[in-house]
């Protein structure tokens, strides 16, 4: 007979290692996603190199492709979305923690986390029958009206634009931004506003002395993760940002984004060159995002240790 | 400075009752029966439905679900069983990363594997795509809901004389089924409305199809072709098919908080 305790023993370690192996197929992942990018995009990047990252040919009849236009329109279009969502996000995150009545609290947060189970489609045909419309009437006669003279305005308004793309992209990021800068404040303890509270300060200056530089690198965290989300999405900003090769300050003027060219032309690639100039477009995106979110996870890790941060949408 | 920042956050909450609101006024008055049993008709003739896209999303969910969710569920079991070493930072830290990767590359690697080799597109290259997106995920939820089992339960059952592996299976994560359910009902709910990895994998199919190894329609394809299309007839029919959609992610959405409350009372 054997001893209980020995296939205890035996059961245990087979155990942990079944969930060993599960836990690897993360790892695995990660270098499988890089293997196929990079082994793909290779041919492209022996051919093109670094031009490839800085002119704006794209031209699949003679073969040259330069990607500078996309990588600039990524860039833009996520900027512009950070400008605007910024101050909605934080403004969200600071009134759910420090300022809304309890009863409140719930509601509008789920209501927030809302936007964010919105599939992108769906804010994609959105922003063609509703947002581009409305920015046509009521936002950009205004605009151009007081700032019509700077670089930033020039040229026709068709609709699928710069700033159709930034727009739909910054109230796309908004929920993740709130929901991370949410966690991040309700991870500052309680001491930092009673003390400033003690010392005379207002609630809002409690805030702004006490709890935001508590907090700041999270905060900070939360929006370059926003900024990682921008720059990858793919199916809203691909219908509304006009999908032009053209490198153009104008936010009125069509853009292309990194994603948004691979989602339009990957399906009619049909030479290896092709193919292979946007498996590289998709190697720069990827190295991009991954960055881009370490970066955010390591900021955030610091305020709110180990919280799975935006992983809870809803 | 407080009004201010008042008046900034009901901006953002209006921005989604204004999507949701957009959605039922020019959704709902195409719905009616038709629209959920039968398949689309040639662009001109109107009427037809999106029965095709209904099952299709069904299928490519279900089957992304199957391949998923055990190894995202069995991932965040270790990250929180075994998790506090050098590989549960590694794969925490890989996990989240890859929760804010582009789906599009996703559907890149989807494509590598499954319609490169065997040279069409299909419902199954879909489903994988869909999968990996779901991976990290559910991994992380997992963890954390797991992480919330309180430590006496699983030091009573050692105590019993309960081997590790049964302690873990029986005891935490059976505690825990109510959270890991929910994490699941989120992913799903999250995959179900994605559509950029399928764009070059499941394609998209205007007839109704259950083989998994043919090109096959989703709701999310099928607004993005026709809410880009010409027709006014198509646009009526992605504005409904966008309020279904949303309807099915809610309903799902809803379900997953309902499995919570029913477990843990109200959470935070």
């Amino acid at each position: 007979m054997t001893s209980p305790l020995l296939g205890r023993d035996r059961s245990d370690r087979i155990y942990r290692q079944v969930l060993t192996g599960f836990a690897l197929a993360l790892p695995l992942l990660i270098v499988i996603i890089l293997g196929v990018l990079f082994t793909n995009a290779w041919p492209a990047v022996k051919r093109f190199g670094a031009s490839f990252l800085v002119t704006s040919t794209w031209d699949p009849v003679s073969e040259v492709y330069g990607a500078a236009p996309m990588i600039f329109g990524t860039l833009a279009s996520s900027l512009l979305a950070l400008l605007i969502a910024v101050p909605l996000a934080l403004s969200v995150a600071i009134f759910l923690t420090e300022f809304a009545p309890r009863r409140l609290r719930q509601p509008v947060a789920f209501l927030v986390e809302l936007l964010a189970a919105i599939p992108s489609v769906v804010y994609g045909m959105w922003g063609i029958f509703v947002l581009i419309p409305f920015l046509r009437s009521y936002v950009v006669p205004p605009l151009k009206a007081v700032f019509g003279w700077t670089p930033f305005l020039q040229g026709v308004f068709y609709g699928n634009s710069l700033l159709a793309g930034g727009v739909i992209l910054a109230i796309m990021i908004v929920p993740y931004i709130a929901a991370v800068s949410r966690e991040v404040l309700l991870a500052v303890p309680t001491s930092q506003r009673e003390a400033a509270l003690a010392m005379g300060a207002t609630r809002w200056e409690a805030v702004r002395s006490a709890v935001l530089p508590y907090g700041r690198a999270g905060l900070i965290g939360a929006i370059i993760l926003g900024l990682g989300r921008a720059l990858g999405e793919t199916m809203a900003v691909t219908m509304v940002i006009g999908n032009r090769h053209d490198i153009s300050v104008s936010l009125l003027q069509p853009a292309y984004t990194m994603a948004a060219a691979i989602a339009n032309e990957f399906s009619e690639a049909t030479t290896a060159t092709y193919q292979s100039a946007l498996m590289e477009v998709g190697l720069i995106l990827f190295v991009l995002t991954v960055a881009v979110n370490a970066i955010a996870r390591i900021l955030i890790w610091r305020v709110a240790r180990g919280v799975a941060v935006g992983s809870r949408a809803l | 400075m407080t009004a201010l920042v008042v008046i900034l956050s009901f901006t953002a909450v209006l921005a989604l009752v204004l999507i949701l609101g957009n959605l039922i006024v020019k959704g709902a008055s195409s719905i009616d029966w038709a629209f959920f049993t039968k398949s689309p008709v040639p662009a001109g003739q109107s009427g037809g439905g999106v029965a095709n896209a209904i099952v299709g999303t069904a299928i490519i969910v279900g089957v992304a679900a199957l391949i998923g969710v055990p190894i995202g569920v069995g991932a965040g079991m270790y990250l929180a069983e075994y998790g506090s070493g050098r590989l549960g930072f590694l794969v925490r830290f890989i996990a989240d990363v890859l929760n804010g990767t582009p789906s599009i590359v996703v559907g890149i690697v989807g494509w590598t594997f499954i319609v490169k080799p065997t040279g069409h597109f299909s419902a199954l290259a879909g489903s994988v795509a869909l999968a990996i997106l779901m991976i990290p995920m559910l991994a992380r939820t997992t963890e954390e809901m797991v992480r919330l089992v309180p430590n006496s339960l699983r030091e009573a059952a050692l105590a019993l004389g309960y081997p590790r592996w049964r302690t873990s299976l029986k005891v935490v994560a059976r505690t825990a089924m109510g959270g890991i359910v929910t994490g699941c009902l989120v992913g799903i709910a999250r995959i179900a409305g994605e559509t950029a990895p399928l764009l070059f994998t499941a394609l998209g199919n205007l007839n109704f199809t259950v083989n998994v190894n043919q090109p096959m329609q989703t709701l999310s394809l099928q607004i993005y072709v026709y809410a880009t299309g010409p027709f006014d007839e198509w646009h009526r029919i992605a504005w409904a098919s966008a309020l279904v959609l949303m309807g099915l992610v809610l309903i799902i959405s809803l379900a997953a908080r309902w499995v919570t409350r029913q477990r843990y009372g109200s959470i935070r």
